[in-house]
């Protein structure tokens, strides 16, 4: 039936628009022909030159109303020491490049209204002007080169950090369609893992005879971590490539078969201090009430992980919650799970 | 001896002209470049519709998850029982509409149509320099297409690990439906487009360089010519790596060879591959990948430099710099591929390499940007449509160039990657800048593809509605890529921290709807006008290029005499002591031009 309809509007829109052209047409036909009417007119250029710059100011406009109103839903502050670096560097950049786009959008669309071809108008033969060129091109390049030094500098000490005390080893291991973690237990040292030695309860291939594996600590479904610590996370993935996105940490890798690849980063607010962040807490009220409309239960803040890299039909539900919490209740929730040794 | 020349072309011509000509060597196996470019045209605005329509579908999903809609059941059937759509066809939907928009659309339709109707006609050219190569070329695409609509139909769906295509999800069966006989006959569409992509560019190639009529010296060429011979050229060197890339892929699918794969547990089997890296078909793909972004903008930029400089009646400012900003993008494009995988887990010196040259682009980019500016600054712009659509494109050159500021920057790179962010950037500066340069040269040159004239008030029509409603798809993606919302996700009601972003989706789907209905108003005219349309005057914008002096009805070999001799560079408009506003590149530099002519 909804078919039915839709098929109909659209061959009645298109009878309609052939009415429309033929109407044009007839009343073409009873003008004079010109070989100037296939130019835009002196009205035309001057309707289009008011029209165009109404549109290009539509879309300034909108820029700005909707930096306005969505703005607020961009993430909570970061909950990372590098975050708090990588946001520096993102501010400055939206700056600049904010800045460049406020300024040429609107001289764009002003000089089509402002050289419309309307009557009496001639353009000024100008071939090339190498001041002004010259000045277009230093100009960006001193800018780029300003962000090129920054950005490559944060990135540096991002992907090579330094860090005083040693970090936290920590496994995110991704499978269609879940994620588990493996925590390095007291060695804080990863035990060997392949996946052709996944048997049984040992879903991650853990090597038994490796000595480094038996006090590893393997979770799913919710991570813990301990505030204010570095983080060295590694990841591996079983079947396809995944990625591991944490946004709130500004965080992410892929996570490849074959291979492990690693990322750190320190958090540095617990889960419960983030649900105290004012802004956090307006998106989550704003949240819980757009929730209540549809009938959901209300949410609680919570760190998550997500999959950010195609694996398959349910990628969109490949999650993990990541509690933050201070070192003694990391401490206690870590006692609480069984290491590998014990789950033989 | 002049005359003798002149009557040995015009003998030539006349050849061509009473060349025995039927129905099927007219119209199916052309070797006209004319003609060969008006099939890449209808075969590209074909798949358009069906990439388009893709985008439609899914959108309604992203907008109305919980919604039936009885119309997902009419287009997808068992994909969408009671009108809710499957996730696995989800994926197939994104990815059929990516390699269709990008390659079928933006490579074929835009550098197939354009370089064949234009560098011929442009340079001064009977025919491109094999017009046999050239038929093939069209007929590698049409097959190359047609293959790939076939694929819509196997029973396991589509091909549907996103249009990159990673591995092992792209290779393994197990891993998901799409990664079956959909796939391999994505693999087949897709070789069969690299031939076509290479027999077209060779030619390109050879025609611009050796088929010049006197006097069209290289620094005398149209832009257009530059950016078309530039991008064969970028396509000559970066597609047989794709077709590596995909030749391993075909390898590990088929032959039990390891390039891609290594331990690796699906299915509840482990695989016996070992030693491979996925990484290592990310670093192939990206090698064309990235030169491809400028394989499909630089025809629309090239478009875009002689549409604005005509309708401003203004030279093109800055020629050179034009000229060189074009070669300065290409040599860029092949040492920036390694953007696209910061957060592979390469290593993190390449990543600071790789933000250092991606950046770098941003110079030229800036003064293509400003240069198209200062063309329209104190002149006289003709608003045709074709016009407005290139406005259109500078505007998102700018917007959407912009933000890659952010996302060839590594550090910031790795809270924004795969996000909406990324489909925020590339389908303004890439997707939209192209289809609008698309656009441009349909309505600037379909006067001289088919002889009539588009009607004009629709196409103003089809520009208004579709600016607003690219711009009110595209932008507010930045705000959810921002939130944190990944790409390529299904629906996004699974995270409670992504539902205040229900309002961002529902207004872009709205405005996808809106703009694919403009469409209806560009297909119209497009057929209407070439059947019907009023008949083209010979030289309808007041241009100076080569092709505008052709005979409106086409022949094959284009001009009836001589081929015109070139004696000016093709931008003296408004020239000052010209009689009129245009000096076309045939007339002769006359005495008192001596000291400013080209």
């Amino acid at each position: 039936m909804m078919t039915l309809l839709i098929t109909a509007v659209v061959v009645l829109a298109i009878i309609a628009l052939a009415q429309v052209v033929r109407i044009f047409e007839i009343s073409n036909s009873m003008r004079e022909q010109k070989e100037e009417d296939n130019r835009p007119s002196h009205k035309e250029n001057d309707s289009y030159g008011k029209i165009g710059f109404a549109l290009g100011m539509l879309f300034w406009l909108f820029a700005i109303w909707s930096t306005f109103k969505w703005g607020k839903y961009l993430l909570p502050v970061s909950a990372s020491n590098e975050g708090l670096d990588t946001d520096q560097l993102m501010w400055i950049t939206m700056a600049v490049i904010g800045f460049v786009f406020l300024i040429t959008q609107p001289i764009l669309f002003y000089f089509v209204y402002r050289y419309r071809g309307i009557k009496g108008r001639k353009a000024t033969y100008m071939e090339h002007d190498n001041k002004l060129e010259a000045i277009w091109t230093v100009i960006p390049t001193i800018v780029l080169a300003i962000i090129i030094t920054y950005g490559i500098f944060t990135w540096s000490s991002i992907m090579n950090p330094d860090f005083e005390e040693e970090p936290l080893v920590v496994e995110l291991y991704a499978k269609q369609f879940s994620w588990q973690a493996r925590l390095a237990g007291d060695d804080n040292i990863l035990g060997y893992a392949n996946v052709r030695l996944i048997e049984g309860a040992n879903t991650l291939g853990v090597d038994p005879n490796d000595l480094n594996g038996l006090d590893d600590i393997i979770v799913s479904g919710e991570l813990h971590l301990p505030v204010n610590r570095p983080v060295l996370f590694k990841f591996r993935a079983q079947d396809v490539i995944h990625s591991a996105y944490m946004p709130h940490f500004r965080a992410q890798m892929n996570c490849v078969p074959g291979t492990v690849t690693q990322f750190a980063f320190t958090p540095n607010k617990t889960t419960a201090e983030m649900r105290q962040v004012p802004k956090v807490i307006n998106q989550i009220d704003h949240i819980n009430s757009l929730r209540e409309e549809m009938g959901e239960e209300p949410y609680e803040f919570d760190f998550v992980l997500l999959c950010n890299k195609i694996c398959g039909s349910a990628h969109y539900n490949m999650q993990m919650k990541i509690v933050v919490e201070t070192e003694e209740e990391f401490n206690s929730w870590l006692k609480e799970q069984t290491t590998f040794a014990e789950s033989l | 001896m002049a005359a003798e020349v002149q009557n040995a072309s015009e003998h030539h011509a006349e050849e061509h002209h009473h060349h025995h000509e039927t129905f099927w060597n007219k119209y199916v196996f052309s070797i006209d470049h004319k003609m060969i470019s008006k099939q890449f045209l209808i075969t590209g605005i074909v798949m358009g519709i069906i990439g388009m329509g893709m985008s439609l579908l899914f959108r309604l999903q992203l907008a109305w998850p919980d919604k039936s809609f009885p119309i997902l059941n009419t287009f997808l059937g068992k994909w969408a029982e009671d009108g809710v759509m499957d996730p696995n066809m989800y994926l197939a939907l994104v990815t059929i509409h990516g390699t269709i928009m990008v390659f079928f659309v933006l490579t074929a339709g835009l550098s197939g149509t354009f370089s064949n109707l234009l560098i011929p006609l442009q340079v001064g050219a009977r025919d491109m320099a094999s017009g046999f190569i050239n038929m093939l070329s069209y007929w590698f695409f049409f097959t190359s297409s047609v293959v790939m609509v076939v694929s819509l139909f196997v029973p396991d769906g589509p091909a549907a690990a996103g249009w990159t295509i990673y591995p092992p999800l792209s290779a393994l069966p197990a891993a998901m439906p799409g990664s079956g006989s959909g796939m391999t006959l994505w693999l087949v569409s897709m070789t069969l487009f690299i031939a076509s992509s290479l027999l077209g560019a060779l030619n390109y190639i050879v025609t611009v360089l050796n088929l010049r009529t006197k006097g069209m010296s290289m620094t005398r060429l149209p832009l257009t010519i530059w950016a078309f011979f530039v991008t064969a050229i970028l396509g000559v060197l970066s597609f047989p790596v794709l077709f590596s890339a995909a030749l391993l892929l075909l390898f590990d699918r088929s032959m039990g060879t390891s390039f891609y794969l290594s331990d690796i547990l699906i299915g509840g089997e482990v695989l016996s591959n070992t030693g491979g890296s996925p990484i290592l078909y990310e670093h192939l793909f990206w090698f064309l990948g990235h030169p491809e972004v400028y394989i499909i903008l630089l025809p629309a930029l090239g478009i875009t430099s002689e549409v604005i400089a005509t309708n401003s009646r203004k030279p093109i400012f800055g020629y050179r710099a034009m000229v060189g900003s074009i070669l300065m993008i290409a040599f860029l494009s092949f040492i920036v591929w390694g953007h696209h995988m910061f957060v592979t887990g390469m290593n993190p010196f390449l990543g600071t390499v790789f933000t250092f040259t991606t950046l770098l682009i941003a110079i030229p980019s800036a003064v293509k940007a400003f240069n198209y500016i200062t063309t329209l600054w104190k002149g006289n712009l003709q608003l045709t449509p074709a016009m407005l659509f290139s406005i259109g494109l500078v505007s998102t050159f700018i917007t959407g160039g912009l933000t890659g500021i952010i996302l060839g920057d590594s550090a910031l790179d790795i809270n924004v990657h795969d996000t909406y962010f990324v489909v925020a950037h590339f389908h303004i500066v890439m997707g939209l800048s192209a289809i609008f340069g698309m656009f441009a040269g349909i309505y600037h040159w379909f006067p001289r593809m088919f002889g009539r004239m588009m009607i004009r008030p629709l196409g103003y029509a089809h520009f208004v509605i579709t600016f607003i409603s690219a711009y009110g798809v595209f932008y507010p993606m930045h705000f959810l890529g921002l939130a944190g919302l990944p790409r390529r996700y299904f629906t996004n009601t699974e995270f409670p921290m992504f539902d205040n972003l229900v309002d961002i989706n529902i207004i872009i789907s709205v405005f996808a709807i809106l703009g694919g209905l403009a469409q209806i108003l560009f297909l119209f005219n497009f057929f209407y006008s070439a059947l019907r349309g009023k008949r083209a005057p010979q030289n309808p914008w007041r241009s100076n290029t080569l092709e505008w002096t052709a005979p409106v009805k086409h022949l094959h070999g284009n001009w009836p005499g001589e081929i015109p001799e070139v004696h000016r560079w093709p931008y003296d408009y408004s020239k000052p002591g010209a009689k009129e506003d245009f000096v076309p590149q045939t007339v002769p530099i006359s005495p008192d031009e001596e000291a400013t002519g080209h």
